[in-house]
């Protein structure tokens, strides 16, 4: 693009923090080393469901080396509401049972007590001395078990809520929604409602799917190191995806003012909707204040699988019905997503993207959150739409097969443009549906030929709606014609970067004369957290602001300079000017303290939303029929950025987003035991792609600005991940013939259904 | 991990006085498989026997009738480069470099792996085809006994209190043979047979003179199918044979179902891998014949 | 039994180095804990992710799976000790300027791990540089950028030998 509208947005300038990040000079949370510090080890539930009836640290207590103990018993009991988490509101008694079990467990890992002593060993052979009586209770372990009337009861209180209003009905059922569009009517066995148009379709597939938790899996386990100090204040430093929502948390489990608590975010070693929630941040805080010494956890990869916050299992049928001219004229959805041991809304995310590529007159989306004796769930890059798109994307891939139609066409006939309305009510902004498709179908590798046996080649789409919300930052100018930019957002994957360039495009500045610095919650106005691909819109958006402020107050000195009014002061590629006179950046930076000192610049925003992300997979695959392995042959991934700031960092998180997706695909999943215990913990086991399993991800940046973001950026952090499942499992079906619809795609099952197919 | 000591031998004596003296003591080779059991508390041991620095089991050389006097501690890497293994026994070097990653090789020993007596372990199918002999000596002298012998059960081994496994002895290569294992891992690396079958064969003219086959992850402990070498011996080199005998392998699996896969897929896996282990080594002896 | 610390001798990043662990505390925890070198993280402590590895006696070695007294004697390389002075490493260049560092939690494992790599092979083709990586997770990159590198690093610590 030589006519580029921008000296820095779409440049690719290494990243501020890349030296630290590659001489292991980066501090992450386990890093933190403070004097005097001792080491915590949190002893977890053995049991998926279980009533604690006596719990004896005495033993653990009187072991040498052992600083402190503490159970549910030390955290505060103040009255119970709901507290909003980022992710949904939640009771507050729900988010102090989840951070140590007072008198029940609720899975297999639940944490029941910790110890602090003077290295990882002692406190874990300590740990191992707590006496605790447990009275094993059934558990439920399966979604729909679980919804049944005569299913054990993760929760004595839970009461159903049922659109939007709490009802009496008690039961593991959390939450039951549902969307409507276009005319619907009461369905024949008279409960709930079915959409028209299935009348005139003339074809209809109605499939059943189920695809298993799955963990974020990043490299960098939990871990939190926290000092009570003697002035009550408490510090901790931590893996969080939110400075401010983590001190928020902390601050309501031990029922502190906020203003007490100060959270240092550390580098996060991935996070991807894992590292929203806090775990191990107030137990040690708790431990701190018992021995007067900074306790630092950090958690074993075991604990990580189970006692963190996977992503929902599902399951999810779909119905669809189209005509022979291609238009889908109705749909209906039923999901159901395991939440875990307490509520989470994914699935209301779930049904916002399921059907959202589409414009579908009619339709029905029945939602249900159901809570099993499972860890607790948390969101995994956008959140409950990947386990959808893998199962309307499947059905979609056949409705197009059993019209004759090339499966992108029939997308393309159906596309979601500006204005057609999503299931849950609001009209899409201008997005780039339209645009993903147009790219892939025009891609060479959508053209290339695909030769040999048992080759096939699927394709999916996928959506994520993105997140505004609040972000700040402020730009100090310095005297040598540089800026600081402080911002509260977590860096997780090289937005301080991205953000610098939109306050180095505005002060016509090159990205490495922006110095950025991610604040401790004491040093920048809150910001939301680094999630829903919100950071490099929102904060970048912050950061544009605060820079315009910057142009602003630099134009008065400016003016008192050379004594004109502001207004005659223009601002271009780093120069004032005003009629022949002229002076750099760099110049007037000079000349602050003689003209009023400093100039400090600020920002803060809040947009109600922000423009949806469209992602396209297109995969191809061969299977060996004979042992039923699926291998990638070739994978490419086209999104819509709305404006792609650092394009290196836009693949980056494409060929991220997709290798997670294939993940998802083919290996990811818990393994239950017949207890409920996981029982595959290990990353041996629980096998997160390698650089063997997946081939080079071919990106493809698709570019319709967003109408709203001053440099029309879109979220880029998210939809990527949405397709690649359904693109996979669509390819395997084009190679031998048969449709799986559970994930991961196993190689048994691939093989039984060649089988079956054969007989 | 509880508290342990660790000790590192020079010599063979030193390491059995140190066996003897501790009956809590366990030998330590790379520590792949140990460390990471004792961490998750499914093994205990008060003293660790590092039996890296005895030179007995750092051996790798050929004695003067040809045949290799492998070491039980030397780690995969050495025996994946080394350009003797690599031309004499390559299915031996295969194995030693599919065994985990590029880091682990660097650690992991084919004794310990044998030691460990895991049921999938990729080793020990390989020391069977190849006729392999493991070479057990404890503080009242040495035995000697074929590979398939020594594993008795998951994570149980013949090795007596207080012995160790010094070394395996692999006959030369004959001529026109070949050998090769495969295995099925859902991942490309990195990962745990689901199931695994190793071949060798030797060829005279168009038959096959004989032929072993070993299996990985389908019964108790690794297993040597003797009736699939006994069926193939004399028997023209044709893929009918060569698939009656995966099917003889396939009946002689006793796989169960478990978080890695169901008994049922390694069944099937069996028969497809025996096959085609079967088909490689075939070839390969060939190409020596040739 | 009395619990008897240990001395060791190793040295790191080519200095002497003496510490005094307990048997039980892997090679990562004594790097870490005791001799301060963070830079090798912990991702597993079972060998399934790479994340903590370094180079001793040549070789490379996941450091949780090795005992802090096993080092005895050894010469051990961490990332600390791979930037030449203030100017980085070629293939810490390679790693930035091909936009492979994201989280950057893997970054140390991987890096170490392309230094064995072409430390062995100078030139090796894109299956060997997948193999190499193998052991090593990195989640957030789908490892392309990391592959080009390597390949990055490759042509020019070749260009620099010439
Ligand atoms: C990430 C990872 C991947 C892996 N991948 C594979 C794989 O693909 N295939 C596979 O087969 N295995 C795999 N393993 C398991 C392990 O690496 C191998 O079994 C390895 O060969 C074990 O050798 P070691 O030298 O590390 O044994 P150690 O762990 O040192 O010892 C194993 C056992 O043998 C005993 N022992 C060791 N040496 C002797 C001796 N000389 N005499 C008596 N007893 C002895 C020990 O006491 C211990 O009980 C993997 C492990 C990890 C961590
Ligand atoms: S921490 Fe050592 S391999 Fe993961
Ligand atoms: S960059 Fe995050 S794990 Fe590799």
């Amino acid at each position: 693009m030589s006519d580029r509208p921008y000296e820095v947005i779409g440049t690719r300038p290494v990243r501020h923090d890349g030296a630290d990040k590659v001489t292991g000079r980066a501090k992450f949370g386990a890093d933190v080393r403070l004097p005097g510090m001792v080491y915590g080890y949190v002893l977890r539930s053995p049991h998926a469901h279980a009533r604690i009836r006596r719990l004896d640290t005495t033993r653990a207590e009187q072991f040498p080396g052992v600083l402190a103990v503490v159970t549910a018993a030390d955290l505060p009991e103040s009255p119970d509401r709901p507290v909003d988490l980022v992710e949904g509101t939640l009771p507050l008694r729900y988010v102090r049972a989840n951070v140590l079990a007072r008198d029940k467990v609720l899975y297999k890992g639940h944490a029941v007590a910790a110890v602090a002593a003077v290295n990882r060993h002692v406190a874990e052979e300590a740990a191992s001395l707590i006496e605790v009586d447990y009275e094993p209770l059934p558990a439920v372990l399966d979604v729909l078990g679980a919804m049944r009337e005569d299913a054990p009861r993760v929760h004595e209180d839970l009461r159903m809520r049922e659109f939007g209003e709490t009802t009496e009905r008690a039961g593991n059922i959390a939450e039951h929604f549902r969307f409507v569009l276009g005319e619907v009517e009461p369905s024949p066995t008279g409960e709930g409602l079915v959409p028209k148009g299935f009348a005139d379709a003339d074809v209809i597939v109605e499939r059943e799917f189920r695809t298993a938790m799955v963990h974020q899996g990043y490299l960098e386990p939990q871990n939190a190191t926290a000092l009570w100090n003697q002035d009550g204040r408490v510090y901790v430093w931590t893996s969080t995806q939110g400075a401010f929502s983590a001190r928020e948390a902390i601050a309501w489990v031990l029922d502190l003012p906020v203003s007490r608590v100060c959270v240092y975010p550390m580098e996060v070693g991935g996070a991807f909707g894992g590292k929203i929630r806090i775990y191990l941040e107030p137990v040690a805080a708790l431990l701190s204040r018992k021995c007067g010494r900074p306790v630092q956890i950090v958690m074993p990869r075991r604990d990580v699988f189970e006692a963190t916050g996977p992503t929902p299992g599902t399951v999810i049928r779909v119905k669809m019905g189209a005509r022979k001219d291609g238009r889908i004229s109705a749909a209906q959805v039923w999901m159901a997503y395991e939440t875990g041991a307490f509520p989470s809304g994914q699935c209301a995310f779930g049904a916002m993207c399921i059907l959202a590529p589409y414009d579908i007159p009619n339709l029905v989306i029945d939602g249900y959150d159901v809570v099993v004796n499972k860890p607790s769930t948390a969101p995994y890059r956008a959140p409950g739409a990947t386990q959808a798109a893998f199962a309307a994307e499947s059905v979609v891939d056949e409705l197009a097969e059993k019209l004759g139609m090339d499966p992108i066409e029939f997308r393309l006939k159906n596309a979601a443009r500006e204005g057609t309305r999503r299931a849950d009510g609001p009209k899409h902004a201008r997005i780039g549906c339209v645009e993903v498709l147009e790219a892939m179908r025009n891609h060479p590798h959508y053209r290339a030929p695909l030769e040999g046996q048992n080759r096939g080649r699927g394709v999916a789409l996928g959506y994520w709606f993105n997140i505004g919300w609040y972000s700040a930052c402020t730009i100090s100018v310095n005297p040598d014609g540089t800026v600081n930019l402080v911002e509260g957002s977590v860096d997780l994957s090289g937005t301080r970067t991205s953000i610098a360039m939109q306050a180095a495009e505005v002060l016509g500045l090159r990205p490495d004369q922006v110095h950025p610095v991610v604040a401790d919650t004491d040093s920048i106005g809150p910001t939301a957290v680094t999630g829903g691909s919100r950071t490099t819109y929102a904060t970048g958006w912050a950061a544009y602001e605060a820079a315009h402020d910057v142009i602003r107050q630099m134009k008065q000195r400016a003016a008192m300079i050379w004594d004109v009014e502001p207004a005659a002061i223009s601002f271009e590629r780093g120069v004032f000017r005003t009629g022949e006179r002229t002076m750099t950046f760099a110049e007037l930076a000079a000349r602050l303290e003689e003209t009023g000192g400093p100039v400090i610049g600020r920002g803060a925003v809040n947009p109600a939303s922000a423009g949806g992300s469209f992602a396209g997979a297109i995969a191809d695959v061969e299977v060996d029929p004979g042992t039923g392995k699926v291998r990638l042959l070739r994978f490419t991934s086209l999104q819509d950025a709305g404006r792609a700031v650092h394009p290196t960092a836009v693949e980056g998180q494409m060929q991220g987003g997709s290798a997670q997706g294939i993940g998802w695909a083919l290996f990811e999943e818990y393994a239950w035991t017949a207890e409920g215990a996981m029982a595959n913990s290990s990353l041996l086991d629980y096998r997160e792609p390698t650089a063997l399993d997946v081939p080079p991800i071919e990106t493809v940046i698709v570019e319709v600005p967003d109408p709203e973001h001053p440099f029309g950026v879109r979220g880029v952090g998210e939809a990527n991940i949405v397709p690649p499942p359904a693109a996979i499992a669509n390819a395997v079906y084009r190679a031998v013939g048969v449709r799986l619809r559970q994930l991961p795609l196993k190689a048994s099952a691939l093989v039984d259904a060649l089988r079956a197919r054969e007989n | 991990m509880k508290w342990f000591d660790y000790a590192a031998p020079g010599s063979l004596t030193e390491a059995f006085e140190l066996l003897a003296r501790h009956p809590g003591a366990r030998p330590l080779a790379g520590g792949t498989d140990l460390l990471v059991q004792m961490r998750a508390g499914e093994r205990q041991a008060d003293l660790l026997v590092d039996v890296k620095r005895i030179p007995e089991l750092n051996e790798l050389g050929c004695d003067a009738s040809g045949t290799l006097r492998l070491g039980a501690a030397v780690p995969c890497c050495v025996i994946s480069e080394s350009e003797l293994v690599r031309r004499r026994w390559p299915a031996l070097a295969e194995v030693a470099a599919m065994i985990g990653g590029v880091p682990i090789q660097s650690r992991a020993s084919l004794g310990g792996n044998l030691c460990n007596a895991a049921p999938s372990a990729d080793g020990p199918p390989v020391l069977m085809v190849l006729r392999a002999i493991c070479r057990v000596a404890g503080p009242s002298g040495e035995r000697r006994l074929p590979v398939e012998e020594f594993c008795i059960g998951p994570g149980k081994t013949v090795l007596a209190p207080g012995e160790l496994l010094v070394g395996f002895e692999i006959p030369p290569p004959e001529p026109a043979s070949g050998a090769c294992y495969l295995r099925f891992t859902p991942r490309a690396e990195m990962d745990i047979a689901v199931a695994g079958a190793a071949a060798a064969v030797r060829v005279e003219g168009e038959a096959i003179g004989w032929a072993r086959l070993a299996l990985s992850a389908v019964a108790p402990t690794p297993l040597l199918v003797r009736e699939a070498g006994e069926y193939l011996a004399g028997k023209p080199a044709t893929e009918d044979a060569i698939r009656a005998a995966a099917e003889i392998a396939r009946d002689a699996a006793r796989p169960i179902s478990d978080v890695r896969g169901t008994a049922e897929h390694r069944r099937r896996l069996v028969s497809v891998l025996a096959e085609r282990a079967l088909r490689v080594a075939v070839a390969r002896a060939r190409e020596a014949q040739a | 039994m009395r619990r008897a610390m240990v001395r060791v001798q190793t040295t790191v990043n080519g200095q002497p180095a003496e510490f005094l662990c307990e048997p039980r505390q892997s090679l990562l925890e004594c790097l870490r804990d005791i001799l301060g070198l963070t830079g090798t993280k912990e991702g597993c402590n079972d060998g399934n992710c790479g994340a903590c590895a370094v180079i001793m006696d040549g070789r490379l070695v996941n450091s949780c799976l090795v005992l802090g007294v096993e080092a005895e004697g050894r010469t051990i390389l961490t990332i600390e000790g791979l930037a030449r002075g203030s100017e980085l490493h070629p293939i810490q260049r390679a790693f930035l300027e091909q936009g492979a560092v994201q989280c950057g939690f893997c970054t140390p494992g991987l890096i170490l791990a392309t230094k064995a790599l072409l430390d062995r092979i100078a030139d090796p083709s894109e299956a060997e540089i997948r193999r190499w990586l193998a052991n090593h997770l990195c989640r957030c990159t789908g490892y392309d950028k990391v592959v080009r590198a390597v390949r990055q690093a490759a042509a020019e610590l070749k260009e620099a030998c010439r």
